[in-house]
């Protein structure tokens, strides 16, 4: 199932900053978005509530700085993505145009999140995200570069050493991350597993 | 040296390595719920690909569902079409639906203890990230996002990398009218919020040992807002006795041999782990929470920190914490005014829960001004509660006593915060917007903290009543 369209080993653009520690995802994604039977339309409420206040009137915020607009790598600081497992986080992040991540951190399901959806999420130093924010803000047209082979960010002639895990990343430029299709060949292996774990062959107290 | 409970269950449940290096690990169990699951329903069937053990998974309602009147259809459509699609795609997939009206329906990480289908050993998934819950039994639990539902429902597998295990051990005895929520709070101070990523927890020590079954869920729920997407306690006698007669549970026939295989998964005295930390309990005092991550908490006697004394790292977070919470360094949190009490939630909507609450909120009355709710985490829960009487307990204190379901948790319901009021609340999440106000404040305690305040109308340490 590799091919071009799925190799994620170098996404570049324009990038934002979004500058703060432990951004949970129901600030990405407000739960009152969740009510719905699919991710359509997420985009438009990525970080809904705190772009817009309660009559709607824009709050500074990066997604609704004109000169970002269009950016498609987000630059994030300290365990992005905590709290809710929803997927509708990096889903909604995507559908806003986000094409890759950087920063310090991220949660652990946030990160596996956007695995699956061959959203690269990688980090850098603490010193190298605020550096990184930093020259985005002085120059929001700045090409920012995610290189996955070299493990490196580059932006403006600095270079960052980027970090994420080996198979995370071996998924992405291999083009293999839809986990499904990796799994489904150890569909058989699975049922033997099942005929053998001794807690799936005992009979149950019942109602 | 030996394995812990972790390496040995994983290594049981692991299949193989797969190409991109992660471990393809076997799903005993795998909970569902409305939120979660439709997309992952939807992507199986885009791809013709059917419910490969539907017998290992189980459904249930507990986001949506209003919990004052779920006559159907729900006034809200959307919650309306997201139970009707849950009841679809169970029907269509042949996965036993614990429904409105079944008796049986709550909150996922209530019901599936409470069933006996959450058992030590296992491995369990499920799309919410509370999954961590069920490692109170000594099973490896975690969240998992929608693409994962999709994997499991499809194969009955994940792609994981294994964590490393940090113990956890809490020597000494927890104080009295210190609780299960006190401890974690406690912990999530002492770690942080994302000290736990790349970890699982294994909680283990004299005060663990001696928390009730329903105590250490609470403790391994709120894991995750460590950043630990997994966390347990290695089963006992306390585990085992919890297990015998439930509907899920193994029969009497095979008792003995689910006894023995419990007791070989428990990580052994000489247990070897990738890190550990030791903490000791007399040190725990009731917590309340005064900011916007759950590691920001305080005991009940102290006061807001200082920034000045606070990690550089950590100054500008609580800074923005306390502009949104309205609060000023150096405060006591004792004596904070609060508008709503909000009793349930995966964390603390057990039956042991309401007891707490209800022995505080005996014969007296929730001050004037505040709003108050309990909100059993099953209808098991609410069950046991009337037989006890608990219910009369609550209304005849001027508390509203519902239906399950995860209500004021998360605000994917009727139940909301609204404008800036200020929430004592039993529940895992302080996040800014959580409870249905962008502008909502949440106070994170124990049950029996939030009854105290709402009898008190401010925040005040439960131990004094």
């Amino acid at each position: 199932m590799a091919n071009g369209d799925s190799l994620r080993a170098l996404v570049s653009g324009r990038a934002l900053p979004l500058r703060e520690d432990d951004v949970d995802t129901d600030r990405i994604i407000p739960a009152r978005y969740m009510k719905g039977v699919s991710f359509e339309g997420l985009g438009d409420y990525a970080f809904r509530d705190a772009r817009f206040d309660e009559s709607g009137k824009p709050k500074k915020h990066p997604f609704n700085e004109s000169r970002f607009a269009g950016a498609s790598i987000l630059v994030v600081n300290r365990n992005f993505g905590c709290g809710s497992s929803r997927e509708h986080a990096p889903q909604a992040l995507a559908r806003a145009g986000i094409a890759a991540l950087v920063g310090e951190s991220f949660a652990e399901i946030f990160a596996g999140n956007c695995v699956s959806l061959g959203l690269p999420a990688v980090k850098v130093s603490m010193e190298d995200a605020r550096e990184l924010q930093d020259l985005i803000e002085a120059d929001p047209s700045l090409r920012v570069e995610i290189d996955l082979e070299a493990r490196q960010v580059r932006a403006g002639g600095e270079r960052f050493a980027l970090s994420m895990p080996e198979s995370h990343r071996k998924a992405l430029v291999t083009g293999l991350w839809d986990s499904t299709a990796e799994l489904l060949p150890g569909l058989d292996a699975a049922r033997a597993m099942s005929a053998k774990l001794p807690y799936l062959n005992w009979a149950r107290v019942g109602s | 040296m030996s394995a812990n409970l972790f390496d040995k269950v994983w290594d049981m449940h692991k299949i193989g390595k797969l190409p991109s290096g992660r471990d393809q690990l076997f799903i005993g169990l795998h909970l569902v719920h409305e939120v979660t699951s439709p997309q992952a329903f939807a992507m199986l069937a885009e791809r013709g690909l059917s419910v490969a053990f539907p017998d290992r998974s189980f459904a249930t309602c507990d986001h949506i569902v209003p919990t004052d009147d779920q006559s159907r259809p729900f006034r809200d459509p959307q919650a309306e079409a997201m139970m009707a699609a849950l009841e679809a795609n169970a029907a269509a997939s042949g996965i036993e639906l614990f429904g409105l009206g079944s008796g049986r329906q709550g909150i996922v990480h209530v019901i599936g203890p409470e069933l006996g289908l959450t058992q030590p050993g296992m491995t369990i998934a499920c799309g919410d990230s509370h999954t961590s819950t069920h490692g109170a039994f000594g099973a490896i639990a975690f969240g998992i996002g929608t693409s994962q539902v999709r994997d499991v429902l499809a194969t009955q597998t994940l792609a994981m990398d294994r964590p490393k295990v940090r113990r956890i051990s809490v020597r000494g005895s927890l104080g009295k009218g210190v609780r299960a929520k006190d401890l974690i709070l406690f912990i999530l101070y002492r770690l942080g919020v994302e000290g736990g990523i790349g970890y699982a927890y294994e909680y283990a020590g004299g005060a663990v040992r001696s928390l009730g079954m329903e105590e250490r869920m609470t403790l391994c729920n709120m894991s995750i807002e460590g950043g630990a997407r997994a966390g347990y306690v290695s089963p006992d006698e306390t585990t085992f006795e919890y297990m015998r007669g439930r509907p899920y549970a193994p029969a009497a026939a095979d008792w003995g041999k689910a006894l023995a295989f419990w007791r070989s998964i428990a990580s052994a005295a000489d247990a070897s782990f990738d890190d550990e930390v030791e903490l000791d309990a007399a040190q725990v005092e009731p917590m309340v929470t005064w900011g916007t991550n759950p590691g920001q908490g305080i005991g009940i006697s102290e006061r807001l920190p200082k920034l000045a004394q606070l990690p550089a790292e950590r100054r500008e977070g609580a800074r923005a914490a306390y502009a949104h919470m309205g609060f000023s360094e150096d405060e006591p949190i004792a004596g904070k005014k609060i508008n709503v009490a909000f009793i349930g939630s995966c964390t603390n909507g057990r039956i042991s829960d309401l007891r707490e609450a209800a022995a505080v909120a005996k014969g007296r009355k929730v001050a004037s001004g505040v709003r108050a709710l309990v909100v059993p985490g099953s209808m098991q829960v609410a069950a046991q509660a009337r037989e006890e009487g608990l219910d009369k307990v609550f209304t005849e204190a001027g508390f509203e006593f519902r239906l399950a379901g995860c209500s004021m948790c998360l605000a994917m319901n009727p139940d909301k915060l609204e404008g800036s009021q200020l929430c004592a609340s039993s529940s895992n999440r302080n996040f800014i917007g959580r409870q249905g106000s962008a502008r909502g404040r949440t106070l994170l305690m124990s049950p029996a903290m939030v009854a105290a305040a709402a009898v008190s109308g401010e925040v005040v340490d439960a131990r004094s009543f």
